[in-house]
């Protein structure tokens, strides 16, 4: 039901947009899934420079039904001796229908002792999770991961 | 006002692995809500974390608006020697907090 508080705030609202650029801009433009895809694909070339990224080595640890996307656990480990020889440089986190395809970038070192992170992450909507990790020989190495979010962060703007 | 949390085991033995636990109380604001009457709100963020053992910066991360608000970061370090473990977040309208919490190697 609409009270009268409610029309009042949508009756300024329209009247303040109406002839602004910004109520066309806030609807999600026809081809929003391929912008995405192509986001996230750049957001990985960027961060590996193009090299080649393996599957493997990367353990990702998501919850698979994820009820609420504001906050959603991810732990990263990577298997590696982090040794001066052989330790992980970075790791990136990409989600895959966020408007932004980026969540961390984390710079690890020998003195890491395990190659191991957890932290939060918001997720708009059921898609895949994305850990890359930076070795120091300079290969690349990832784990993918689907989620389904059941409520989505960033609602008004984020589904597709 | 900024209240930061980090957790710190207060001895180790020398060359043990230790997590660390730090939560920072923001917002982040990720850029991309609007409020009821359709404005965007500005983006609020923290945007970098690191981590120091006696100066050396052993973990840093760069942070982006799809972390979840109060950014949890958990991750581990070698114990090498006695001292502090700093820690500071920097974000955006100038957010700048550090933290500090002494370690006793045995």
């Amino acid at each position: 039901m609409t009270t009268r508080r409610d029309f009042l705030i949508l009756a300024c609202g329209a009247t303040a947009a109406a002839g602004a650029p910004g109520l066309a801009a806030a609807q999600l433009a026809p081809n929003i899934a391929a912008q995405r895809k192509a986001a996230l694909e750049e957001a990985i070339r960027k961060s590996t420079g193009g090299a080649e990224v393996k599957k493997g080595k990367v353990t990702l640890e998501v919850p698979p039904l994820i009820d609420n996307g504001n906050s959603v656990p991810i732990t990263v480990k990577v298997d590696s001796p982090m040794t001066r020889e052989d330790h992980v440089k970075a790791i990136h986190l990409f989600t895959e229908k966020n408007p932004q395809p980026y969540i961390m970038n984390a710079q690890l070192g020998p003195r890491s002792g395990r190659a191991a992170l957890t932290t939060r992450a918001r997720i708009a909507d059921s898609g895949r999770v994305i850990a890359i990790a930076q070795m120091s020989d300079g290969s690349f190495w990832s784990e993918t991961t689907s989620v389904v979010v059941t409520l989505s962060a960033c609602l008004e703007d984020g589904l597709i | 006002m900024a209240r930061v949390v980090v957790n710190v085991p207060a001895s180790a033995k020398r060359g043990e692995v230790i997590e660390i636990r730090t939560l920072a109380g923001h917002v982040m604001e990720s850029g991309f809500r609007r409020t009821e009457r359709g404005e965007l709100m500005p983006r609020d963020i923290i945007t970098r974390f690191s981590c120091s053992y006696n100066g050396v910066e052993v973990f840093s991360a760069d942070l982006y608006p799809a972390m979840a608000a109060n950014p949890l970061i958990t991750f581990t370090t070698v114990a090498t020697e006695s001292g502090t473990l700093e820690f500071k977040w920097t974000g955006d309208n100038g957010y700048a907090v550090t933290q500090s919490a002494p370690i006793t190697v045995v």
